[in-house]
């Protein structure tokens, strides 16, 4: 049941998670910090499919089809809303909602 | 023993083209070059799939995000082209050096696939139990079905939703600035 690969695939999906969490804190594009959310979310995957195979069961793989569906419908009403600030503030930084009114 | 060897090889190789893809990706000043890098760890993450034993969830990963998400991503930077200023700025960011090392993370990548194609045995150590698609496929449609109900109903409201949003308004006015011309 103990393998190396299955190990040291979770280390991966950590590392690749906090790559993506760094992302998210130092970027204040809001398009690269789409792409870092997206990053985390196949960190996620990563660790379902480990965790699917170290057991042998098909429920690690159900539920990564779970997190890919959800990244694709949070990507589609992220992107609108990136279109939508870049429309009103002629700029993709975050920082520039600070001004939130109405 | 030769096999597990090569195992480790293509593994490792991955693990380490995955990490450095996406520092290098959480680094880059233009979002295009983000994108490549991204495309680049999302192969490497589908090798490392197919490596634990889920060949289905690699093609997945391949066809949806290094697809279906990649293209929404440009699509938008095409979108948010910000005109001169962009253009003078990806002049000054052309030469070769943008391209050099997403080429050779890719050029790793291939030499692992024809490895992994070229190989005698399916690439599977010990310890590592594949579970097959129609495994995947009972369990998805048996005991699992609500995801599926509930998956439906995400894209769905994720569809209206981006429609909704990303809707543009008629003849460039906010729906406020409107109010105001009917109310004056």
């Amino acid at each position: 049941m103990d393998s190396q690969y299955i190990d040291h695939a979770m280390v991966l999906a950590g590392i690749l998670f906090c790559l993506g969490l760094v992302g998210v804190m130092v970027r204040r594009n809001l398009l690269f910090m789409m792409i870092s959310i997206e990053v985390m979310l196949n960190a996620a995957g990563l660790a379902f499919i480990a965790a699917g195979s170290a057991w042998g069961q098909p429920e690690g793989q159900i539920m990564f089809l779970a997190v890919i569906t959800l990244g694709a419908a949070e990507v589609a009403v992220g992107l609108g809303l990136t279109l939508l600030l870049f429309r009103h503030h002629n700029s993709v930084n975050v920082d520039q909602l600070n001004q939130l009114r109405g | 023993m030769i096999w597990a060897y090569l195992y480790n090889i293509v593994f490792y190789a991955s693990c380490g083209v995955t990490v450095l893809a996406t520092i290098l990706m959480i680094s880059r000043h233009n979002a295009v070059h983000a994108l490549l890098y991204l495309i680049i760890s999302s192969l490497s993450l589908a090798i490392i799939f197919y490596l634990l034993g889920a060949a289905f969830a690699a093609a997945l990963e391949v066809i949806v995000y290094a697809g279906a998400v990649m293209i929404l991503f440009v699509f938008v930077v095409m979108m948010l082209n910000q005109g001169q200023r962009s253009a003078a700025h990806e002049a000054a960011w052309l030469p070769a050096r943008g391209w050099i090392l997403p080429s050779v993370l890719a050029a790793i990548l291939l030499s692992l696939l024809l490895i992994g194609m070229y190989s005698d045995q399916p690439l599977q150590p010990y310890g590592v139990h594949g579970v097959a698609v129609k495994d995947v496929g009972i369990a998805l449609f048996g005991p699992y079905v609500l995801v599926v109900e509930l998956s439906s109903f995400l894209l769905l409201s994720g569809l209206i939703g981006a429609f909704h949003i990303a809707r543009k308004m008629p003849s460039h006015m906010s729906s406020n600035e409107l109010e105001e011309v009917d109310h004056g």
